[in-house]
């Protein structure tokens, strides 16, 4: 049975689901245990602000609050936010800079003490302004924040630097877990190893690498909710693994994503047991050439690279066989501030025509002096869906003339060369989690502005396009400052090649009710809406 | 016997030096670090500020020199450090898994040796009849599949049996439990790991006992215990079978071993939280303090064992004895 979520309708704020039993036709039943696998080994800790891996994400999420949030019951907008902690999304003041946000009264944390904006405001805190000593992980997401503070014990205001409209999909972020002033200031790195929140499931316990248990919070704010009693997560890093176990109702459902070809046989195999939802991805696969090393300097060559791949085509195939199916540009497709599929065929690589953009590849080749180029495109050691997408890369560019070697390697080193600029292209990747377009682009800027850029290169452009795009409120406006951006960074200088959107596919027993899909794995995941119907 | 014992475990220490330089200069061949592989999991964003302090609170930004001389006084004082993906310390991380490997180990020996010594028994005793005919192939096949893909079999097999007979597909569960908390259900999710663990264990097994009973078979006493009219049970029994197991011995030891930190990929598939796959993990993460510690381990238990089989040699064969 299939249930897709069609993100060009949810960017109109629906949701289309196409499935018997959607959670809005039915009652939601109490009762009941989820079991859910985890594609990952043991999280290297619980601390959300610390950590950016899934794992810990799909382990603690359901144990903690955040100030606000996708919609759970349709986290696959991409413009519309709602309040966990706070009361009503706030209308900004001061010419956008100053946000106030009221705070539920009567919430506890699983301790029994109650939760105040101190604690809101301290952990937001800890997220900016970490202190000596702490790790936070994204930092650079809220450098326009200038000040956070809490006035009363229900107000939390934030004071900007600028006005934005990247803030709020921002403080949305799925790792901006509310914990306890008290213990934070005593010890803040108590929260790597301990879980204590006010989320809808109390913790129960943790066995390392094998499973993460938790129950019902009775105190949960959100009356009526959660749904289930208890929930169980396991640890399986294994596909096969994972796959049998959603088979055998072993496990319910899993959050990541599995592929085309584990979809395929799970539907062949359970039927009408299991039901799949997919969706666009906001993770995507890029092409970085080295600037530094010739003949990437060469903006012909770069151009060359990116008009020898055929998108249009390209895409549907790989999608048969790997988790990507959406061309798009440097903006998450589907979003407001997304290229049409016409804006997308005026730039590099995107052209309709395959073969006037081969001959034009080919072309700029011979006008650099390097027909027949021979170079090493580095790749991470992931099958899905690095390896199926460098490969397919390989071959496009093969179609030019081009003699191109496959290095994979594991995440560590693939780094590692990525930092020192020991490559010629490589692929990457770039994941984000809430919609959050005027942030995420930034991976594109120039390394002194986003030092995870990998390209080598300096554009002084770039940088005042994008800022341009930062300040500006008004929505056309912006969109047309972001086709600009988009345009110098894909066209003009193609500083790096967006391959086909990755694609989620997520598979869940057919008794799961009321958990809807949306564009990333970090998101949605407290589990709160979930209800067993069985 | 005991000075024998004192001098072996002696002669452990330089073995254990050698392997401990080893496996540090191994890891730190490995281009990257674990605090970059830890801040980067999502594939792009990785804050060079955290890094930094990760690097800092590991250690990590110390010269290779004091960061060795670290790890030698780590194993001086018994205090093994924590584990530089979880910050757990080390010994728990693997007293927490130890359990598991060890489970599976025994069991699949106990299923090895229930298999192989009477099968190569009789293999041996019914040389070049169909039974050892087909002993034989089944000792070959039990070499020559791969554990992982039988362990993969065995589970898609279970599945569709049972999918068949109730319509329902059945999986043993996939989170441990231990021995003591539920026998049942910790039976029923180690014995299929066990069993294709143990098949291919006893098929080496099984072959070494045939070959071995054969030798001895044909020696002198067995062919005087045969003139004097014993019966060819008290033969096989008292006086063959104990001689052959000599070198049986020695095999079952080494693979014991072996099983200990070498149950990955049946790990894996079964998705046990044993010491093979905390090894992968802690090489995958370079997290180089667990995974030194994790080889160390498997370097003590094969001396460990290796010297038990010796000393077991003594009470197998009385005329052995340590000067």
């Amino acid at each position: 049975m299939y249930v897709r979520t069609g993100l060009w309708a949810a960017g109109l704020g629906l949701a289309v689901a196409i499935a018997a039993g959607s959670a809005g036709a039915q009652t939601p039943k109490r009762g009941g245990t989820l079991t859910y696998v985890i594609p990952a080994d043991a999280p290297p800790s619980f601390d959300g602000h610390r950590e950016t891996t899934y794992a810990t994400v799909h382990a603690a999420a359901p144990y903690y609050s955040v100030l606000i949030r996708v919609p759970p019951d349709n986290p696959a907008s991409t413009t519309e936010f709602v309040c966990d902690l706070c009361t009503e999304m706030p209308t900004p003041t001061d010419g956008g800079k100053t946000y106030t946000f009221k705070i539920r009264e009567g919430v506890k944390f699983h301790d029994g003490s109650k939760l105040t904006a101190q604690d809101v405001a301290t952990s937001w805190n800890y997220i900016v302004f970490p202190p000596k000593g702490v790790s936070s992980a994204r930092v650079s997401y809220y450098e326009m924040v200038d000040k956070v503070e809490a006035p009363d014990d229900t107000t939390v205001v934030f004071h900007l630097k600028r006005a934005t409209n990247a803030f709020l999909p921002a403080l949305a972020d799925p790792y901006t877990w509310i914990y306890k002033k008290e213990i934070l200031e005593k010890d803040p790195h108590w929260f790597e190893k301990n879980i204590m929140g006010s989320g809808p499931f109390k913790f129960v316990s943790y066995e390392v690498g094998q499973s993460i248990k938790g129950v019902r919070n009775p105190d949960y704010y959100h009356k009526g909710q959660p749904y289930l009693d208890a929930i169980v997560g396991i640890f399986a890093d294994k596909q096969s693994v994972r796959v049998d176990a959603l088979r055998a109702d072993r496990a319910a459902i899993e959050f990541r994503g599995l592929p085309p070809s584990a979809r395929d046989q799970l539907v062949k195999e359970a039927g009408a047991d299991i039901v799949v939802q997919d969706s666009d991805w906001n993770c995507g696969n890029i092409l970085t050439p080295n600037h530094k090393k010739k003949p990437f300097d060469d903006v012909r060559v770069r151009r060359a690279l990116a008009l020898a791949i055929d998108q249009w085509k390209g895409a549907p195939a790989l999608a048969k066989i790997a988790n990507v199916r959406t061309v798009g540009g440097i903006v998450f497709p589907g979003s407001p501030l997304a290229a049409t599929k016409e804006e997308l065929q005026q730039m590099a690589g995107y052209w309709p025509d395959i073969e006037k953009s081969r001959a034009e590849a080919r072309r700029l080749l011979k006008e650099a002096g390097v027909e027949g180029l021979k170079f090493e495109l580095l790749n991470r050691n992931v099958d899905q869906p690095y390896k199926f997408v460098g490969t397919w890369a390989i071959g496009e560019w093969k179609k030019i003339g081009l003699n191109v070697e496959q290095k994979v390697v594991p995440t560590g080193p693939w780094f590692s060369n990525m930092r020192a600029g020991t490559f010629d292209v490589v692929l990457e990747a770039n994941c984000a989690s809430v919609v959050n377009p005027l942030l995420d682009t930034g991976k594109y800027l120039p390394a002194k502005v986003y030092p995870e850029n990998y390209g080598q290169f300096d554009d002084d452009k770039s940088v005042e396009l994008y800022e341009k795009m930062q300040t500006e409120i008004d929505p056309k406006k912006q969109r047309d400052d972001m086709r600009a951006f988009e345009k110098h960074t894909l066209d003009t200088m193609v500083h790096e090649i967006v391959l086909p959107y990755w694609y989620r596919i997520i598979l869940e027993r057919s008794y799961v009710k009321g958990w809807k899909i949306s564009p990333s794995h970090y998101l949605n995941q407290d589990l709160a809406n979930i209800w067993l119907d069985k | 016997m005991y000075r024998y014992i004192v001098k072996r475990l002696l002669l452990a220490v330089p073995t254990l030096v050698g392997a401990a330089a080893l496996v540090f200069i191994l890891m730190r061949l490995i281009p990257g670090d674990v605090c970059v592989i830890r801040m980067g999991a999502g594939g792009s964003h990785v804050d060079a500020a955290a890094v930094a302090l990760c690097h800092q609170q590991l250690g990590l930004d110390n010269s290779l020199f004091v960061q060795f001389l670290d790890f030698l006084w780590s194993y001086v004082t018994f205090d093994f450090g924590n584990s530089m993906w979880s910050g757990n310390p080390v010994a728990q991380e693997i007293a927490l898994r130890l359990p598991v490997s060890l489970e599976v180990a025994v069991l699949a020996t106990v299923i090895a040796i229930l298999i192989a010594i009477p099968l190569g028994t009789i293999s041996a005793l019914k040389e070049n009849t169909w039974l050892d005919h087909v002993v034989r192939v089944a000792a070959i096949a039990g070499i020559a599949t791969p554990s992982f893909w039988l362990g993969i079999m065995s589970l898609i097999l279970v599945m569709n049996i049972t999918a068949m007979a109730s319509g329902k597909p059945w999986l043993p569960p996939i989170d441990f439990v231990p021995l003591w908390q539920d026998p049942i259900r910790n039976l029923s999710i180690v014995l299929l790991p066990a069993i294709t663990v143990g098949y291919r264990y006893s098929a080496v097994t099984m072959r070494l006992t045939r070959s071995a009973m054969l030798e001895v078979l044909r020696e002198d006493y067995i062919r005087t215990a045969r003139a004097k009219g014993l019966l060819e049970q008290i033969i096989v029994n008292r006086h063959a079978l104990k001689n052959a197991l000599l070198p049986v011995v020695t095999l079952i030891g080494i693979e014991f071993a072996f099983l200990i930190g070498g149950l990955v990929i049946t790990e894996q598939v079964f998705n046990l939280n044993g010491i093979g796959r905390l090894l992968v993990q802690a090489v995958q993460n370079q997290d180089n303090v667990l995974a030194q510690a994790l080889v160390m381990l498997v370097v003590i238990i094969f001396v460990v064992t290796n010297l038990v089989i010796d000393v077991l040699y003594a009470w197998l064969d009385p005329r052995i004895r340590f000067s």
